[in-house]
């Protein structure tokens, strides 16, 4: 079993209690019906009985959850069990997809996400992405986190300046690189790719940071470094993980869904969820004992 | 080998061994490889050694022969031969070519003397060779210069005389030159301008006031136009008198007499009396005149430099032309299309276009831009030059656009994989941060495509420099009277006909009165045409190597 205590040294200074961390924040409940427990104003992101289809298989089953602001939440489980695939809605990614269709919905501030009349481009901007492999453009340090802000509108050599530093403050990765910005993205590490994505991700200055396995090629220091991260986005940032690496999710996220053939098993506090298991197949993955 | 080895992990008894490394097989590839790199490597030092031999002035041979005749002139080649009279000799007589020049005096320019019936060979230190203005050189002695009648230098000191008149000539040519394509040509062009305005008014048929106002107006200006060229005229006339005012006493080797006015030679030289230093020097001078100057008597003499401008021109169209026509449709066909059966059968068909003889692209280029588009465009804007073409006959422009489309399918194919080529996590990522699919191409996309595009032009180049078939028939000409370029505005005229080097080196080469005296500038100019290509290539290259650098990629 997997305890908070296993959260290595380089967490940050101030140690988050299971206490402190419910006097902020409602607790939202697990698939529940959508009036029970939480206070509705402080769900980002409130997913209703969704399922997705891949032509005629079914990547996802009625699933319902909802995400609370600033909390990271964790999606766990094994490959293929739709954790990706859950979070690609949540930014209309699927829609690259030929021969997706969904049902059910998704709401982000209360209003659907899923209609053809959202504007697409907008919806991105405040529910940013991180990938699973990093994927800097072959440009810049500096062009790559102006990038987004670019694309949106924003022109002037100082704002974009100010805006750079502050993504790259954001992403711990300022005092790396702020020698070398207008050098290609593509000579960095691997890790410092990564934090410089999540640098371009919060440069448009999103609500909602979606990462999808965003570890899973790092090295463990590098891994480090990026959970270190997440921690201290959330402060600012709504954040959504998927993950297979179930110690991850403990040790950073408040909250866990574990998914499972398309289905949404057990969604509930991270604590909670595994220390305490209410599902038979959440016991049985968290152990070891499949997945 | 042991025995004991081969029972563990050998080949069952009997078999035949087998060569674990293909060691024939890597020998044959290698002499494949070393067979086309020697081809390659015998073609540019063939050309290059002939086209570079070529400006380098040989000494002045005197031959005495058995009856008394004697001839002047520079050894080109030597062989051995079977002349009637052979049958009975042990050994082939060897007969050596000598270049006499003095095609106005001999029967021809180059004549072939057996050795059995050379006397003597000397080197005389006075003989000269003049380039003249016509009639290609002159190998013989200076008499003496005289102005009319009155002798000006005799002997030794006519030799310097001529030499100061020769440099005085030069100047005065290059006055007439910037008299005749500055100030005359300018005349010429108004006066053009006022014939096209008179056959404009005949054209709009305006009312009889209107008419009269708008003629007299030109008839204004032809008078003074042609008080202008009436001036220039006198100029250039006293020029052209000056210019032959002394007039150079020769006689050839053979004891023929020539007299020729002093501004009828280019150049004086006693080459004989030339060290390797001095050589040298006329060398470097002759490839300098080689690349910079026009081409004289119908391209046998002189320089080639409206060819190489018109080739370097037309690569330079045909490259404005093909990268955005070439890069669109690629991008249209990669990112926009439905990946299809449509599509393929669109690719197969680019794919196919490319191999279709280039020939075939004149003839179309011919039909659709020079009489098709060419043809509106003269009748309606050009109306009044008719029925002289102006856009409705072959030019540079017509000529880069139906290269243009004979070279777009290398482009598109090299674009379409350069595009491939940039990951779909990269487009995700653009995508994600809320960029919309035009601006991911555009932004992102396109840069990162970008070396790939340009591997594209640099095919394209290297096609569309060597190509002259279709050319032929869409504006190359032998000698083009005037570059595109020029000082009247547009400056740039798209419309004129233009020289090219593929051409030129079969102009030269095969369609010279005089074939003998121009083999060497066929490798000179294929020479300069290598070059040129390659030169071309490198910069494509570097341009290239640079974007790749910029956008180094690390398995992204």
């Amino acid at each position: 079993m997997i305890q908070k205590s296993l959260r290595p040294s380089h967490a940050p200074p101030e140690p988050r209690t299971v206490g402190s961390r419910e006097a902020r924040t409602p607790m939202p409940d697990s698939p529940a019906p959508p009036d029970r427990g939480a206070n509705a104003s402080d769900i980002v992101l409130e997913v209703d009985r969704l399922s997705l289809y891949y032509g005629a298989s079914r990547a996802l089953d009625a699933i319902s959850l909802r995400i609370p602001r600033k909390r990271i939440t964790a999606f766990i489980g094994p490959s293929g069990c739709g954790k990706s695939t859950l979070l690609r809605c949540c930014n209309r990614m699927n829609d690259l997809v030929d021969g997706v269709r969904t049902e059910g919905d998704v709401r982000f501030d209360g209003v659907s996400i899923l209609g053809p009349d959202v504007e697409v481009n907008e919806l991105r901007k405040r529910i940013g992405m991180v990938f699973q492999k990093s994927n800097p453009f072959p440009k810049s340090i500096y062009d790559n986190v102006a990038y987004g802000p670019r694309v949106h509108g924003v022109t002037g050599r100082s704002t974009l300046d100010a805006i750079v530093e502050k993504s790259l403050r954001g992403a711990a990765l300022w005092d790396e690189v702020k020698d070398r910005l207008h050098e290609s993205a593509l000579g960095m590490s691997g890790g410092q790719q990564q934090r410089l994505c999540i640098a371009r991700a919060i440069a448009v200055e999103p609500e909602v940071v979606l990462l999808d396995e965003p570890c899973s090629a790092l090295d463990p220091v590098a891994t480090a470094k990026v959970e270190d991260l997440m921690l201290e986005l959330m402060k600012d940032f709504t954040l959504v993980i998927v993950t297979h690496n179930m110690q991850q999710a403990s040790r950073v996220s408040d909250f866990t869904a574990f998914l499972y053939l398309g289905k949404m098993v057990e969604f509930g506090e991270t604590d909670e969820l595994f220390v305490n298991p209410r599902e038979k197949q959440t016991e049985d993955y968290i152990t070891g004992r499949f997945g | 080998m042991t025995t004991a080895a081969t029972k563990r992990i050998g080949r069952p008894d009997g078999a035949p061994p087998r060569t674990p490394h293909g060691r024939h097989f890597i020998a044959l590839c290698g002499g494949a490889l070393g067979f086309c790199l020697l081809l390659v490597i015998g073609q540019v030092v063939l050309i290059g050694s002939q086209g570079l031999a070529y400006f380098w002035q040989a000494d002045l041979e005197l031959f005495t022969l058995d009856d008394g005749a004697r001839l002047l002139g520079e050894v080109t080649a030597r062989e051995t031969y079977s002349p009637p009279d052979a049958a009975g000799l042990v050994e082939k007589p060897a007969r050596i070519q000598l270049h006499v020049a003095n095609r106005d005096l001999g029967a021809s320019d180059f004549v072939w003397v057996d050795e059995r019936r050379i006397v003597a060979r000397t080197f005389p230190a006075d003989a000269a060779l003049l380039q003249r203005v016509e009639w290609g050189d002159f190998h013989g002695f200076v008499r003496r210069l005289r102005r009319g009648e009155q002798v000006v230098a005799e002997g030794e000191a006519a030799w310097a005389a001529l030499l100061a008149r020769v440099d005085a000539g030069d100047a005065l040519r290059a006055q007439l030159q910037a008299l005749e394509k500055g100030e005359l040509d300018d005349v010429n062009h108004e006066l053009e301008k006022a014939r096209l305005a008179e056959r404009r008014v005949e054209l709009d048929a305006p009312a009889a006031p209107e008419r009269e106002r708008r003629l007299a107006a030109i008839a204004a200006e032809r008078t003074r136009l042609d008080a202008r060229f009436r001036a220039i005229a006198e100029r250039t006339a006293a020029l052209r008198a000056e210019l032959d005012a002394e007039v150079v006493d020769l006689v050839t080797a053979s004891g023929q007499e020539k007299s020729l006015p002093t501004g009828a030679i280019l150049s004086a030289i006693r080459p004989d009396g030339m060290g390797v230093f001095a050589k040298s020097g006329l060398y470097l001078r002759r490839v300098w005149e080689f690349l910079a100057d026009d081409p004289r008597e119908s391209n046998t003499e002189g320089g080639i430099f409206p060819a190489i401008f018109g080739t370097v021109l037309m690569v330079f169209l045909m490259s404005i032309a093909v990268v955005p026509l070439g890069v669109l449709a690629a991008l249209y066909l990669r990112e926009y299309a439905r990946q299809g059966l449509m599509v393929r059968i669109v690719r197969i068909a680019v794919n196919n276009l490319a191999g279709v003889p280039s020939i075939v692209f004149g003839v179309f280029g011919l039909g659709f831009f020079v009489y098709g588009i060419g043809g509106t465009i003269d009748s309606l804007f050009f109306e009044e030059a008719l029925p002289r073409a102006t856009f409705g006959t072959g030019g540079i422009l017509w000529a880069a656009l139906t290269l243009a489309l004979l070279t777009v399918p290398v482009v598109i194919v090299a674009t379409e994989e350069g595009l491939a080529a940039v990951p779909r996590a990269v487009r995700e990522g653009s995508l994600a941060l809320g960029a919309t699919k035009f601006e991911t191409i555009w932004r992102v996309v396109l840069p990162a495509a970008a070396p790939g595009m340009l591997t594209g032009l640099i095919l394209a180049i290297a096609r569309a420099a060597g190509e002259v078939a279709p050319l032929m028939i869409v504006g190359m000409v032998k000698l083009a009277p005037a570059l595109p370029i020029d000082r009247h505005a547009p400056f740039l005229h798209l419309e004129n006909k233009f020289m090219h080097l593929g051409f030129h080196i079969f102009d030269v080469g095969f369609q010279s009165p005089n074939v003998e005296a121009t083999k060497p500038l066929v490798f000179a100019t294929a020479f300069l045409l290598l070059v040129l290509v390659v030169a071309m290539n490198l910069t494509a290259i570097t341009v290239r190597n640079r974007l790749r650098r910029r956008y180094a990629s690390s398995g992204v």
